[in-house]
């Protein structure tokens, strides 16, 4: 044991050693990668699973390039990986999985990272358009090829559904709700049936929901400059969300009473990205499978997370790296990469593909979740998210529906929170 | 030069050289010994203080000077960070949080404890060490258990809290929905996890104190009342001080309760009802990337409070004990 550490101990400080002298070797022209080279060894940097274990043993295979995988399993932990690499200059993976949040907020310093248009084939026509336009820096440059998309759908339990008198079946459920007033009169017609009870989990939900279905700028406009007080689209996203307040159970998404509202029954339904479907599972519980199912999202398509691969101006080898970016985004990889963990694809062929189309989902009464999130996801028009979008989403308007939604604040005093807490927030 | 030539020792086989020189070698060196060799074995602590603390410190400081983004680029702003702080409303909505939920732990705290070292400290008391010990306990419980344990104890409609207070009649209370409540809670978690700890420390005050005192004491007829604030009290002000300025520091710092108890959202409640300074410090200068020279602005006048707070206790308690 000691033996070992000591040894790696000894490799590391070599290593150290020879970065620096890299370092100084690079000093003369500046991060431009290595060329005609061969790489020895190329890294990638993912988080939670995307399902690249086998791709990466075939592309060895293929290539003759040795892959190492590197794996974090939080999301909160590998973004404080991701910016100590970026602002130390070294340390990160020839190609790194962004997630949305991450890339949007990486957007502001292009500079970061390669452009990989150059560097890959065309593939602005192969992807969902507003997928892969979010790939792009303001500076007009490729920053990341799309991997998978968070896709939206709604969990409801059929037996409270029932108990409260409305339709079970997936499909009826689904025609409950074409929209949000119709989804309004359903929340409506289950706190009657069902003696009161909320519908939903919160508002925010709501507005998370919809505000991706809303196809403009949101919080930010063309050039990044913050217009969420004049925005139409948030206004229209955050009237949606503050007339659900009657049906809604007040329990924030994460929050304690929040995953005890799944055991309990609080709520008879969630907004659920395809990656919430184990939560709502494990927060159920074995009790309560069979009961929950899956329809479609009012307002058709929506989109929670996702990511993409992009390559960081430190790697040493660009071109390598983008071919293998290029490679694991491709259709093939994308399918074999949902058969393996479930990420769902975003690839057109790939979202066409037979496998996915058939995928049900045990738990959810075997509802086929590979279908309907495909087709949620297809809906959505191409959007413009600024460089915090994500900050200003969960900050400032998330934040101020809850105020609202807990009673802290009146609608009016909400909104003033939010306008003034984008603009903090916001601020890049 | 010279002197360590002559210095060199001597070899076994030959003669002593003439006069004392091995002797007044020897003493030198023990003087050496006497008058340097306790810096070299205080070296390593200084040494890891200034790679760990005093580096990062200046570093900090030099950071709040600028307006640094992260992982881009970073100008030199002189004191402009310093000048938004003063008002910036966030800060000091956190610097209040901090201050509410440090007085609402601090005080009972350490009433509690002194209260519970005195108990301890009786010479009547059975199983001494189990008590001793079991007091301790819920300081060595991890801290994230802890905040997630209350968080469950303080739900809105399952929480045990809410439970209980609906038995004399007490409407369902939103915890982390308004000012009061939210420090309530998250004060309840400092003071379950610290008053052993602050217990024990009292304790072994307390047991530094003769025992002849006592005993000239209740032959002079002093009840135990009299005795603890006669006695007990005024003897332990030294203990008292150490811990009143540990809780300051804790208190100030106060994190990861807060934070959990938020779900993890460093904001601190839909209206920032208890964010604390290491939480806007934080928020600023590792959530924000691009504010990090302005986080680093937070961490000084964190850092400013603290020593500030540090020098009033040490007064007052000085000035309280006389």
């Amino acid at each position: 044991m000691s033996l070992t550490t000591r040894r790696s101990r000894l490799a590391a400080s070599a290593l150290a050693a020879i970065t620096a002298l890299g370092g100084l070797a690079a000093c003369g022209n500046d991060d431009e990668p290595v060329a005609g080279e061969k790489p020895s060894k190329l890294i990638v940097d993912t988080f939670g699973e995307f399902g690249y274990e086998e791709l990466i043993k075939q592309y060895e295979k293929d290539t003759g390039i040795k892959i190492e995988l590197r794996k974090t399993a939080q999301l909160g932990e590998y973004r404080p990986k991701l910016v100590r690499y970026l602002a130390t200059g070294k340390g990160a993976g020839d190609v790194v999985a962004l997630e949305e949040g991450i890339l949007n907020e990486f957007k502001s310093n292009p500079r970061n990272w390669v452009d990989l248009a150059p560097l890959v084939d065309d593939h602005s026509e192969d992807y969902l358009p507003w997928k892969w336009e979010l790939g792009k820096a303001p500076d007009g440059r490729l920053m990341g090829l799309p991997t998978d998309v968070g896709s939206l759908a709604v969990c409801y339990r059929k037996d409270l559904f029932e108990a409260a008198g409305l339709p079970t079946d997936r499909d009826a459920v689904s025609a409950l709700w074409p929209d949000w007033d119709s989804f309004l009169e359903t929340g409506r017609a289950y706190k009657e049936g069902s003696g009161g009870k909320a519908l939903i989990d919160s508002i925010t939900a709501v507005s998370d929901a919809s505000l991706f279905q809303q196809g403009d700028d949101l919080f930010y406009d063309k050039e990044n400059n913050i217009i969420a007080d004049t925005s139409p689209a948030v206004k229209a996203a955050w009237d949606t969300a503050i007339s659900m307040v009657d049906i809604s159970a007040k329990a924030a998404t994460w929050s304690p009473e929040w995953s005890t509202g799944f055991k309990r029954g609080s709520f008879a339904a969630t907004f659920c990205p395809s990656w919430m479907l184990g939560i709502v599972a494990e927060n159920s519980g074995e009790a309560n499978k069979g009961k929950w199912d899956v329809a479609a999202v009012p307002g058709g398509g929506g989109n929670w997370g996702g990511s993409w691969l992009a390559v960081p101006a430190q790697s040493s080898y660009h071109e390598e790296a983008a071919k293998l970016a290029e490679f694991l985004t491709s259709a093939t990889s994308q399918v074999e990469a949902f058969k393996a963990k479930g990420p769902l694809p975003t690839h057109l062929e790939a979202l066409q593909d037979e496998v996915f189309l058939s995928y049900t989902n045990e738990y959810f009464s075997d509802a086929p979740t590979g279908k309907i999130f495909g087709a949620s996801v297809s809906k959505i028009e191409p959007i413009h998210l600024g460089p915090k979008h994500q900050a200003v989403k969960e900050n400032a308007f998330g934040l101020a529906l809850r105020a609202f939604e807990n009673g802290q604040a009146s609608e009016d005093e909400a909104w003033q929170q939010f306008t003034k807490d984008a603009q903090t927030q916001g601020a890049f | 030069m010279s002197h360590s030539t002559t210095a060199a020792p001597p070899t076994p086989t030959a003669p002593p050289p003439p006069g004392d020189t091995p002797k007044r070698w020897r003493l030198s060196l023990a003087r050496l010994d006497l008058r340097y060799s306790p810096y070299l074995y205080i070296a390593p602590f200084f040494l890891v203080f200034g790679i760990f603390g005093l580096y990062p410190m200046l570093r900090t400081a030099w950071m709040s000077l600028h307006d640094w983004d992260l992982i881009g680029d970073r100008t030199f702003i002189g004191l402009d960070n310093y000048t938004r702080l003063l008002s910036d409303e966030y800060f000091w909505n956190a610097l209040i949080n901090t201050f509410g939920i440090f007085a609402l732990s601090t005080v009972p705290q350490l009433l509690l404890a002194l209260f519970l070292a005195n108990l301890l400290n009786r010479t009547l008391l059975r199983a001494k060490t189990f008590f001793r010990m079991a007091i301790f306990i819920p300081n060595v419980v991890s801290v994230a258990a802890v905040a997630i344990v209350f968080g469950m104890l303080y739900q809105r409609e399952y929480g045990l809290v809410n439970w209980l207070l609906g038995f004399v009649g007490i409407d369902q209370i939103d915890w982390d929905g308004q000012t009061w409540s939210s420090w309530t809670a998250i004060a309840s978690m400092v003071n379950w996890r610290w008053t052993g700890y602050n217990t024990l420390i009292l304790l072994a005050g307390m047991q530094a104190i003769p025992r002849d005192l006592y005993e000239a004491a209740e032959i002079d007829g002093a009840g135990q009342w009299r005795q603890f604030w006669r006695i007990t009290l005024p003897l332990l002000r030294p203990t008292f001080i150490f811990v009143v300025i540990l809780s300051t520091i804790g208190g100030m710092q106060l994190f990861t309760e807060p934070l959990l108890f938020a779900n993890g959202n460093i904001i601190g409640g839909a209206q920032r009802e208890f964010q604390t300074l290491a939480m806007y410090m934080y928020e600023m200068g590792i959530t924000n990337l691009n504010s990090a020279g302005y986080g680093a602005a937070v961490a000084w006048a964190l850092f400013m409070v603290i020593g500030l707070m540090s020098l009033l206790n040490f007064v007052l308690v000085r000035r309280a004990a006389k």
